[in-house]
């Protein structure tokens, strides 16, 4: 045999012709990806530019004329700058603006009087300039001649400029920097609680032989169908000012890292129970028969075996924690009181102060821990499938009747907890007024004599949460299958699969204030969903695209490779195939999928409280906009509404998915 | 190996055909083919040609790069570099969807949640044809590969082997003009395996649909091939009939990878000369110059064992020790079922072992035992001569 060199011989390379279905699934793909652009990245880099944009008057830039009183101007040319050294009435720090801040300009004239007959010429000193005349926006060079009464209503306009002048400002304001400590505080805090909770809990289900394992298990999850903020509504009622057992905080008030951190462990539970559970379930049974044969004492092993084995699961669930903590708003927002969180700070600056650069910066410096901790979490997982790809036995428990007992009044206890929240809420809803009148009413459930939207708000949170459900399955299932399942393209599918993992790591408030910036701008030709329901679903559908994306890819990775040459050397389109068997065989996912975006539809206040309008008021916000007000009986019965909308759409998901594999997927069966 | 005995190619024949061969024009051309993944070279220049009809196997080592000529053809994962023409047409860059093909994988890629029948009218529908004929077409099929009563089944009711036989009938459904399979029998127990070689074989001559297999079982390329493509490390070593590569394995490393070769280091003399150790031993023709390290080979059965190394020819009584003939000691022996493996040591072949199969016959005949000296040749039309392999 001749020696053959390793190097490519010159020559053309072989370039594929495209078929038509790679056309359709390129085209597919671009669809998908400008989607995510547009709602996503564009978005977060609006706001991101914001955050650096600061704005300032510009005094040096203007330049006035004043006459006599028989309107005779004499040339003399003044600028606000001079005047100011003069007079001093403005102060330099008082120069620093927001976009929408104007000065009026004739607080540097002391003894003006719109009635006296002096006329005023007014014009920029550059092009860049800008004043107001009324709500008429003056720029350019020329003079302006305006009498005394409409000078009064001249105008300077900020200008803006790029620098980290924003950041600068919050770091050398404690009461905006402090935020941070309280974040990374009650984060730490409530991850530390939850998660040894969690992992107790997970422990008895999977390694005791306890009685009643469904029925915990079905308890752990119930906080994923309420508002985060829902906690926060008990806790007021347990341990408010005229709280049942407020006696028991020995004079510490609720209001306050107290009861964000008890809140927290509450909504944050199911989480970080599922994914300790998982880790747990997945331990190789034969190491612990080596250690039972190797007379390993059970402390031993559970520090030898146990621990290792879940460590992939537990630090991942803290990270999980620790980021829904620290870029949750409800929860803090009702029961935080003083204690100013990130989460709440971005909402004050914006809805309060009107300050949308401030709210800008704050969401970057709240971005910084919440991509950090979904990055570790990113490489966690990662580990961890490589251990589930290895698995073997799993693990038979043993029944022991005194741990059996220890670990079934543990969980009660858990349960009691969980439930009791949800109880205490029912409860708050149902009686007429805490703690004067405790006759049962409906009155509470009345919810058009309160602010917040009415009735009207939970009608418009199915109508988000179905329209959530449906589009965002489908653009999302389908873009899965896009990135999983075309050929070639190798750098459009990375960008792709990297632009799918970004809204984890994305908070709601952010991405709310984000959407303000972007959507809200006129110039933006997407400018009319503003103040829609599209924009709700939209915003609701990416802020949850990474969870559904990777249920996605997980099912459409278990399918054969080969399916799509099987179908393209038939000459069948790749469409035909998707809808004959991808679809059909990958319904179980979808449909988790499905109520995945329906339940956080239903509870997510973060992104929405920035985007909602008088038309599209929804429950979540409404049990928030109650509570604000006072009115926190029918806060709660709102709070519970959703919870009841979504055990009722979770039972219906059951009912449906058992009856799908039943008729579709008999093939499962064998 | 009974493979070679059965397989109706004798070299006579094999030669014959291939001067037929070349003058027809093939169906299937590879030229000048590379594919690189980044910076590795998985095939290195290949070129091929197979005939209409023909059953062709591509045989090597795992990783030599068998699945992807195979998907190169197909058009699944494009070549770098070369062209492929298949019935005249140039189809290089091409997707798959406008080749003319039917392909068969290792997992052969059933749709789970569709019945037999309809995996097999997969492909039979929006092709013009009306719903009966679809049905006839499929039934038509079923009854091909004998499974007419599991068309309302699903993939998973079915066996392995059943399940590879409803993947091969949805390949052929269409009447493709190549069919490509990839490992087809490998995930199935050896039994299975043994009788669906002859399955499949006996279709592809009945529908006489020009093959191409991939797989790297000798065997299985051994009985079932009409032409043998031999690969390693992605270049082709052989292209050859079952019984070419067997007896005249073109390099080293055809001669190791298929059936059993004893191995020694040797020096190579004049054409048809080698040294081995002391000895010098004549063998098949070959252009080496003299001196030069080489490989001298010979497969197990080929060793003759003459007893006590003593032949009488004639009435003279003269004793004449034949050509490459020399004594050894029977170090061990094994008994295989149908021959004995011997091990047989010499001063000559100081280092390395010789490895012998000998009928039960002769060594009845001889009374072989470990420790016994006998004297054995080698015939010199069978002792090869190859450059050391690399690796
Ligand atoms: N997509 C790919 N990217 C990088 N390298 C690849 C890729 N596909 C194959 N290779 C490499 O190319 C070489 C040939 O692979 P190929 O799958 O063709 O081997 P094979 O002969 O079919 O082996 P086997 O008998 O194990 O199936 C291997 O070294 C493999 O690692
Ligand atoms: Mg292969």
């Amino acid at each position: 045999m001749a020696e053959i060199s390793s190097t490519l011989p010159d020559g053309p390379t072989i370039k594929g012709r495209l078929s038509q279905d790679d056309i359709i699934m390129r085209f597919g793909m671009v669809m998908i990806a400008v989607y995510l652009v547009a709602t996503m990245v564009l978005p977060m880099w609006t706001m991101l530019s914001k955050s650096f944009s600061t704005y300032h008057f510009d005094l040096a830039g203007y330049e006035l004329q004043v006459s006599d009183d028989d309107g005779a101007f004499d040339g003399t040319i003044l600028t606000p700058a001079a005047l100011n050294t003069e007079l001093g009435v403005v102060e330099p720090d008082d120069l620093t603006a927001g976009s929408d801040s104007r000065m009026g300009l004739t607080q540097f004239f002391p003894d003006f009087s719109f009635r006296s007959p002096v006329m005023y010429r007014v014009r920029n000193t550059s092009d860049t300039g800008r004043f107001l005349v009324g709500s008429e926006l003056k720029t350019g060079t020329d003079w302006l001649e305006l009498d005394s009464n409409t000078f009064r209503r001249v105008q300077m306009r900020p200008v803006k400029s790029t620098g980290l002048g924003n950041f600068v400002n919050y770091f050398s304001t404690p009461a905006l920097f402090n935020s941070i400590k309280n974040s990374l505080f009650i984060a730490v805090i409530s991850t530390v609680i939850t998660v040894s909770l969690a992992f107790w809990f997970a422990y008895g289900l999977n390694r005791s032989c306890m009685r009643y394992k469904g029925f915990f298990r079905l308890v752990a999850m119930a906080p994923i169908l309420v508002p985060s903020l829902l906690p926060g509504i008990a806790l007021v009622y347990l341990f408010g000012n005229q709280g049942m057992l407020k006696e028991l905080l020995f004079g510490a008030s609720i209001y306050g890292p107290i009861g964000i951190v008890i809140g927290s462990v509450f909504f944050t539970f199911p989480h970080a129970f599922i994914i300790i559970s998982t880790a747990l379930a997945i331990s190789d049974a034969r190491l612990y028969e080596a250690a039972v044969s190797l007379r390993s004492t059970p402390w031993r092993t559970f520090w030898t075996v146990t621990i290792p084995g879940a460590r992939y699961g537990l630090i991942s669930a803290a990270f999980v924690v620790f980021n829904l903590v620290i870029t949750d708003f409800g929860l803090p927002k009702v029961i935080g009181g003083q204690f100013n969180v990130l989460a709440v700070d971005i909402y004050k600056q914006v809805i309060g102060q009107q300050n949308f650069e401030m709210g800008a910066v704050v969401s970057v410096v709240l971005v910084v821990p919440a991509i950090l901790a979904f990055a570790i979490d990113r490489m966690v997982q990662s580990k961890q499938v490589a251990l589930l790809s290895a698995r073997s036995v799993p693990y038979q428990p043993a029944p022991n009747r005194k741990t059996d007992n220890i670990f079934l009044v543990y969980s009660i206890a858990v349960a009691t907890f969980i439930l009791g929240i949800l109880v205490i809420c029912q409860y708050a809803a149902l009686i007429k007024f805490w703690p004067y009148d405790l006759s049962f009413s409906l009155r509470n459930y009345e919810f058009d004599r309160m602010d917040g939207g009415g009735w009207g708000s939970y009608f418009n949170s199915i109508q988000l949460a179905f329209l959530t459900a449906i589009i965002g399955t489908c653009v999302i299932f389908f873009g899965a299958y896009l990135v999983e399942k075309s050929n070639g393209f190798k750098t459009g599918r990375a960008l792709f699969q990297m632009f799918a993992m970004l809204p984890m790591a994305i908070p709601g408030m952010v991405l709310g204030l984000a959407y303000i910036f972007f959507f809200n701008n006129p110039d933006n030709p997407l400018n009319f969903v503003y103040g829609t329901m599209a924009i709700l679903v939209i915003c609701t559908v990416t802020h949850f695209y990474t969870v559904s994306h990777l249920t996605a890819v997980t099912a459409l990775k278990q399918m054969d490779r080969e399916f799509e040459s099987v179908a393209a050397s038939l000459k069948q389109p790749t469409l035909k195939l998707f809808r004959r068997v991808t679809v059909p065989v990958c319904m179980p996912a979808i449909l988790d999928i499905s109520i995945y975006l329906f339940v956080n539809a239903m509870t997510t206040v973060s992104a929405v409280v920035f985007l909602y309008s008088p038309t599209t008021t929804l429950a979540s916000i409404a049990v928030l906009n109650m509570d604000d007000a006072g009115d926190i009986a029918p806060a709660a019965a709102m709070g519970m509404m959703i919870f009841y909308t979504n055990a009722g759409a979770r039972i219906i998901h059951l009912i449906l998915t058992r009856k799908l594999l039943g008729r579709t997927q008999a093939w499962r069966a064998r | 190996m009974s493979a070679v005995a059965d397989n109706p190619n004798t070299l006579l024949g094999g030669a014959d055909l291939t001067e037929a061969t070349t003058e027809a024009r093939p169906y299937l051309s590879i030229e000048g083919l590379w594919k690189a993944f980044g910076d590795f070279i998985a095939l290195k220049d290949i070129s091929l040609d197979i005939q209409e009809g023909e059953f062709v196997c591509f045989l090597g080592p795992s990783g030599c790069g068998k699945t992807t000529l195979l998907r190169a053809i197909a058009g699944l994962d494009l070549q770098t570099k070369g062209t492929t023409t298949q019935a005249g047409k140039d189809i290089s860059s091409l997707p798959p969807s406008s080749r003319d093909f039917g392909i068969v994988f290792q997992s052969y890629a059933l749709f789970p949640n569709l019945t037999i029948k309809k995996n097999i009218a997969f492909g039979l529908e929006n092709t013009g044809r009306s719903k009966s004929e679809v049905e006839a077409r499929v039934s038509e099929l079923l009854e091909l590969v004998g499974l007419t009563d599991q068309g309302s089944k699903y993939p998973a009711q079915l066996s392995g082997g059943q399940q590879q036989r409803i993947a091969l009938a949805r390949a052929i459904a269409t009447s493709p003009g190549l069919l490509l399979l990839d490992e087809p029998l490998s995930a199935l127990d050896a039994r299975v395996r043994v009788r669906l070689r002859h399955e499949i074989k006996e279709l592809q001559r009945k529908l006489g649909v020009t093959t191409v297999m991939v797989t790297h079982d000798q065997e299985e390329a051994l009985s079932m091939a009409d032409r043998i493509v031999v690969m390693n490390h992605g270049v082709i070593e052989q292209v050859g009939y079952p019984t070419e590569v067997y007896r005249d394995p073109a390099t080293l490393f055809v001669a190791d990878f298929i059936g059993e070769m004893n191995q020694i280091p040797a020096i190579s003399g004049l054409s048809g000369q080698v040294q081995i150790g002391a000895a010098d031993m004549i063998c098949r023709p070959h252009d080496f110059g003299e001196g030069t390290s080489v490989v001298a080979a010979i497969r197990p059965e080929d060793v003759i064992p003459h007893g006590d190394g003593i032949r009488t020819t004639g009435a003279d009584d003269v004793i004449i020790t034949p050509e490459n003939a020399f004594e050894v000691t029977v170090d061990e022996m094994e008994f295989l079922g149908s021959f004995w493996r011997c091990c047989l040591g010499s001063e000559r072949f100081s280092n390395s072992e010789l490895i012998a199969d000998f009928s039960i016959n002769a060594v009845r005949r001889l009374e072989l035992a470990e420790n016994k000296k006998l004297t054995i040749e080698l015939p010199k039309d069978r002792l090869m001569v190859f450059a050391p392999g690399v690796g």
